[in-house]
């Protein structure tokens, strides 16, 4: 099976109707890495949206990319308890760590304000952070 | 009229009954129920800046401009999402107002060039405005920053440009996208900062996006954001005429911006009550045709189809063709001659080509255009309801809840009544397509038709025998309003004859290919679904059974009950501007103005005592049937304003001898058309721009015609057909389009209430205009029928004579492209052909694969009567066994394959169904080749003496 077959089967698995088109996305995203132009094409088809208003969505969230990117991912908030808990003083050595080979992502409000600096990998949330944990989380992500 | 921008009041009119009193600024006022603030305060003469807000889509509230402050609330709500509420205190204009508006203001100027002075929207501008208004006085940001300043436009469209360096992201463009023209081609791409409007997806641009070309967005952009390439080339304009569109049988308003004699561009008029502020890529932007440098502008003659063309005085051209005439008539009499009149034509010059026919050729050898489109629609609604036209107006269709749309295909061919169609449709209302192909109606992004009923071109009225046999079977007949408004023992025979087992849907399925069960279902639907509006086009006409097919449909209306009333309705839609009025002015050899036979003494006495002349009493001859007589040698000389016989009529071999075979062959045209290239006499016309007139659209509305420009060639069209009438030897002496009108509504009783000086006061008005309707008639047959009571005729499905077989086993069906119309006169000397080039075969990929053809490739088109090629689209648009092409190119001329045969009542040709065959090709036809060498050799000028050599 072709992924444009691929993911008109995904689709197809979420039935009709516009608000299936995030569930969708979801998957696509999760299943290839991205949601390219010609994912948009396939998925809008399915739903009978345009490519415009298909488009717009997947280019409105951070989460959703167009081309893939096969590193790991470490999202670090940047928002404001995190700020003041001193992530900031750590962002030069979390660089160092991740060079090419890992890809930061800074995100605003993990919502754990008063355990901060967090991060997260994947769907695991990590608190409390100094420079030296932080680190070793980017070397074994 | 000046350049004066037509008033935006912010948010849509609310349509309340109800109204509420509240202060705006200490001023009372009294609003309906459900308007905002906004609104209310612009529609007292007061104004709160804005920017995200225009009164063509719904409010937003992101700009953040229109904050207010309202007497017991906290806070600054925006005025254009606030609805008004009884004894609301509302302040627009306070300090707090004042410091938070600037500071909006100040941000976003602080991303945006400050090139006004140079900018194409300088003066024309509501950031501009607003920042006047909320008295922004400097911007304490720089620009060091990260900014959008210098990106670069996207200039694909051919028509206007996209510069995003001025967008400040309102998304007035994308809503007016969704909500009015229903396209959804655009978005908001991006969150934050970086948003930006994205046509399509992020490897698109304008061009190649899902984008129509209607203009709504630049419409609606308060920036120059998006911008017409022509007001960037020509500055603001300065003065601006309303007038009428001159493309298809919507009719919509313009206001024709001006720059002395350049016309700047063209803007939908809000208060034009058919388009209500909304246009196509043909009327907004397809205009350039009036100066193309193929327009001949001075009129011509050649004694012989074999010489050049010499280009001669009006004089010299006048007298040639009077005296031509006369010695025709001399010698073979009256029936000899006869004339065409256009629908692409004013009501008054149609009024007077048929005036010369009757009057001064003294034959009733007049026809139309009209008798190879909608001449079935004549017949078939003059002889159910009475009279010749559609029931509704096109505001009708807000209240519809079932819409079954046969045989015709709005989004191409109507676009601004399809915008009106489809925003009704998200609303809810259900939709049935009847049609062999799976037009963007049937399924497009927002649209997905409740029943599709894709049957066998030619089996029309075997598709609604079989409707009317579910709705009678199954007990869903309205019995009440048929005992009430129509011939009861009509509509006993009709229902009996219906109800027959060999018109049930399981039945017919053989012939007309619909599966029975989703037949069943459309037929229930429209029965029973609330409102049911019926809209049809040439796929109904265009046949063999075209009137039958006309009065199967009324049979279904008068059925459910679906008539008199808004939101119902039996509606042709139109093909051209004014094939209505055309129709409505006597251009048929059998009916005088109003629809009133050639043979009623009364009648013909009211005119005879007009005119001062005695007319012959006996119809004349149709268009084919003229074309017969020529090639019979019976009829010699025909005068042709403003139509393409030879590409427009079917079977062009034969059109083509019968123009031969004549003597005085005289077209009236803007440009050198194919007919041309048989023709004696050129009389050069006039653009819908260069004339004063009235158009009648499909709902029957008659409106102005304003002249923008002097008429390039001298003459507007109808000054044209007086002269050569005052070269005969008649005294005309009209010297205004309204004094023609005059003697229209004098002599025609639908009309007696319509002046120049009316329309002038009402911008439009709905025929009857009369003593019991004199502001005109939005729908029809309120109350009782036009004829009396509604007539049922029983219609019999006759399959039609053109069949498939071993040697041609496809059938051929026509139609229209959006960006083109009709034969492409117009469009294709435009810009337009960025859309759509050439004529292309849909062809179903079984059929193409049986043939080893591919998407792209040249194949010939062959039926019995013709071969011609093109190139062929794989697509699933069509069923297996159906190809489908336009006929907008005389390189194809689509109709030398289709055949002679016509409806039974009226001769409409059947354009809709061919059987033909489809092959391989490498190259033109011989046919196509020999008839490009003539085309180019009948359209040799020859070259003037005048051109001496300086001495």
């Amino acid at each position: 099976m072709d992924k444009a077959q691929r993911i008109e089967e995904i689709s197809a698995t979420h039935g009709t109707g516009q608000d299936k088109l995030l569930p969708i996305l979801h998957d696509v995203n999760r299943e290839f890495g991205c949601i390219d132009p010609e994912a948009e094409r396939i998925v809008a088809a399915a739903l009978n949206l345009t490519r415009a208003e298909v488009h717009g969505v997947v280019s409105f969230y951070h989460d959703f990319r167009s081309e893939p990117d096969p590193r790991p991912e470490v999202q670090i908030c940047r928002a404001e308890a995190c700020k003041a808990r001193g992530v900031e003083q750590m962002m030069q050595g979390a660089n160092e760590a991740a060079g090419e080979r890992v890809r930061l992502k800074p995100v605003y409000c993990l919502g754990l304000c008063a355990t901060g600096p967090n991060a997260r990998v994947g769907d695991q949330l990590h608190s409390r952070l100094d420079e030296a944990s932080l680190k070793q989380l980017i070397e074994r992500s | 009229m000046g350049f004066e921008s037509q008033p935006d009041f912010g948010t849509p009119e609310s349509r309340s009954s109800k109204s509420v009193t509240l202060t705006i600024d200490s001023r009372e006022v009294t609003v309906p129920v459900g308007t905002s603030i906004m609104r209310a305060a612009k529609e007292n003469g007061g104004d709160i800046p804005s920017l995200c807000a225009t009164d063509s889509v719904k409010s937003f509230g992101s700009c953040r401009m229109c904050l207010v402050e309202i007497e017991g609330r906290k806070g600054t709500p925006s005025s254009c999402t606030t609805p008004v509420e009884e004894g609301m205190v509302v302040h627009t204009q306070t300090d707090r107002l004042a410091r938070l508006r600037r500071g909006v203001m100040e941000l976003y100027i602080s991303d945006h060039p400050l090139d006004c002075l140079t900018c194409s929207a300088n003066n024309d501008c509501e950031l501009q405005d607003t920042a006047a208004e909320v008295g922004l006085r400097d911007v304490r940001y720089g620009y060091e920053g990260e900014n959008h300043l210098g990106t670069k436009p996207d200039v694909s469209n051919p028509y206007f440009l996209f510069a995003p360096d001025k967008c400040i992201v309102c998304s007035r463009c994308v809503r007016a996208c969704d909500e009015v023209q229903g396209t959804l081609a655009l978005t908001v791409q991006g969150r934050g900062f970086a948003s930006a409007i994205s046509a399509g997806q992020s490897d698109d641009d304008f061009l190649s996006s899902e984008c129509v070309s209607c203009g709504a967005c630049v419409q609606a952009c308060p920036t120059s954001a998006l911008m017409e390439k022509s007001v960037k080339q020509h500055g603001k304009p300065e003065r601006s005429v309303i007038t009428t569109c001159a493309y298809c049988g919507v009719g919509c308003t313009f206001r024709a911006e001006m720059k002395g004699e350049q016309l700047v561009r063209m803007i939908p008029y809000k208060d034009g009550k058919a388009n209500r502020g909304h246009s196509c890529v043909k009327g907004r932007f397809a205009w350039g045709y009036a100066n193309h440098q193929d327009r001949i502008t001075g009129p011509m003659i050649r004694e012989s189809i074999e010489e050049p063309w010499r280009e001669v005085s009006w004089e010299e051209a006048l007298a040639f063709t009077a005296d031509r005439l006369n010695a025709i008539k001399a010698k073979h009499g009256a029936g000899a001659l006869g004339g065409v009149t256009s629908s692409r034509c004013t009501n008054e010059e149609t009024f007077l080509v048929q005036k010369l026919v009757r009057a001064g050729f003294g034959s009733n050898n007049v026809d139309t255009c009209a008798r190879v489109c909608h001449s079935p629609t004549g017949y078939g609604l003059k002889t159910t309801f009475g009279t010749s036209a559609g029931t509704q107006d096109f505001d009708s269709v807000e209240q519809s809840d079932v819409i079954l749309v046969i045989g015709a295909n709005p989004t191409d061919a109507h676009p601004v009544f399809a915008s009106r169609i489809k925003k009704r449709l998200r609303q809810g209302a259900k939709i049935i397509v009847i049609d062999p192909r799976r037009i963007d109606l049937v399924k497009s992004p927002h649209i997905e038709a409740a029943h599709h009923l894709p049957l066998q071109p030619g089996t029309n009225v075997a598709v609604l025998t079989a409707m009317a046999h579910v709705i009678v079977t199954e007990g869903l007949a309205n019995e009440e309003f048929v005992r009430e408004r129509c011939e009861w023992d009509e509509y006993e025979d009709w229902a009996r004859f219906v109800s027959e087992a060999r018109h049930s849907p399981e039945f017919l399925e053989a012939v007309t290919r619909v599966p029975a069960e989703e037949l069943r279902g459309a037929a229930r639907l429209y029965a029973t679904g609330g409102n049911g509006a019926i809209y049809y086009g040439l796929g109904v006409t265009e046949h063999s059974q075209g009137s039958s097919t006309v009065m199967a449909i009324a049979n279904l209306a008068m059925a459910t009950g679906n008539l008199g009333k808004p939101g119902v309705g039996v509606n042709p839609l139109r093909g051209q501007n004014n094939v209505q009025g055309a129709c409505d002015m006597g251009s048929f050899p059998h009916e005088l103005p109003g629809y009133r036979h050639i043979s009623d003494p009364d009648v013909r006495g009211s005119f005879e005592n007009h005119w001062g002349v005695t007319l012959a009493p006996e119809p004349g001859l149709r268009l084919p049937n003229m074309l017969d007589a020529a090639k019979d040698g019976s009829f010699r000389a025909i005068y042709i304003q403003g139509e393409d016989v030879l590409q427009s009529d079917p079977n062009t071999h034969h059109v083509a001898e019968a123009l031969k075979a004549m003597e005085c062959v005289i077209v009236h045209d803007l440009f050198l058309n194919e007919t041309a290239g048989y023709a004696h006499v050129f009389l050069p016309g006039s653009t819908f721009l260069e004339k004063n007139g009235t158009f009648t659209n499909a709902e029957r509305r008659i409106q102005p015609v304003r002249k923008v420009v002097e008429p390039a060639n001298g003459l507007e069209d109808w000054e044209v057909t007086q002269e050569l009438a005052r070269a005969m030897g008649f005294d005309w002496n009209y010297s205004h389009a309204s004094e023609i009108l005059e003697e229209i509504a004098a002599l025609t009783p639908t009309f007696a209430g319509v002046s120049w000086e009316m329309l002038e006061e009402c911008g439009s008005v709905q025929w009857p205009v009369n003593e019991a309707n004199p502001e005109g008639s939005p729908v029809m047959h309120v109350g009782g029928f036009v004829r009396g009571k509604g007539k049922f005729v029983v219609t019999g499905y006759v399959p039609t004579d053109e069949k498939t077989g071993p040697r041609f086993p496809l059938l051929l069906t026509t139609g229209r492209i959006l960006s083109q119309y009709n034969v492409g006169a117009q469009t294709r000397r435009t810009q337009n052909t960025a859309w759509h080039e050439e004529d292309l075969l849909e062809i179903h990929p079984t059929d193409a694969e049986n043939r080893g053809l591919k998407d792209g490739d040249w194949v010939k088109l062959a039926s019995r009567t013709g071969e011609t090629t093109l190139r062929a689209t794989v697509t699933d648009r069509v069923a297996p066994g159906v190809v489908y092409t336009t006929f907008h190119h005389p390189a194809t001329q689509a109709n030398v394959v289709t055949s002679d045969y016509s409806d039974w009542a009226t001769n409409c040709p059947e354009y809709k169904v061919t059987a033909v065959q489809v092959t391989p090709s490498n190259g033109p036809t011989d046919w196509q080749e020999s008839y490009a060498s003539w085309a180019e050799k009948s359209r040799r000028i020859k070259a003037e003496a005048k051109a001496e050599p300086a001495e």
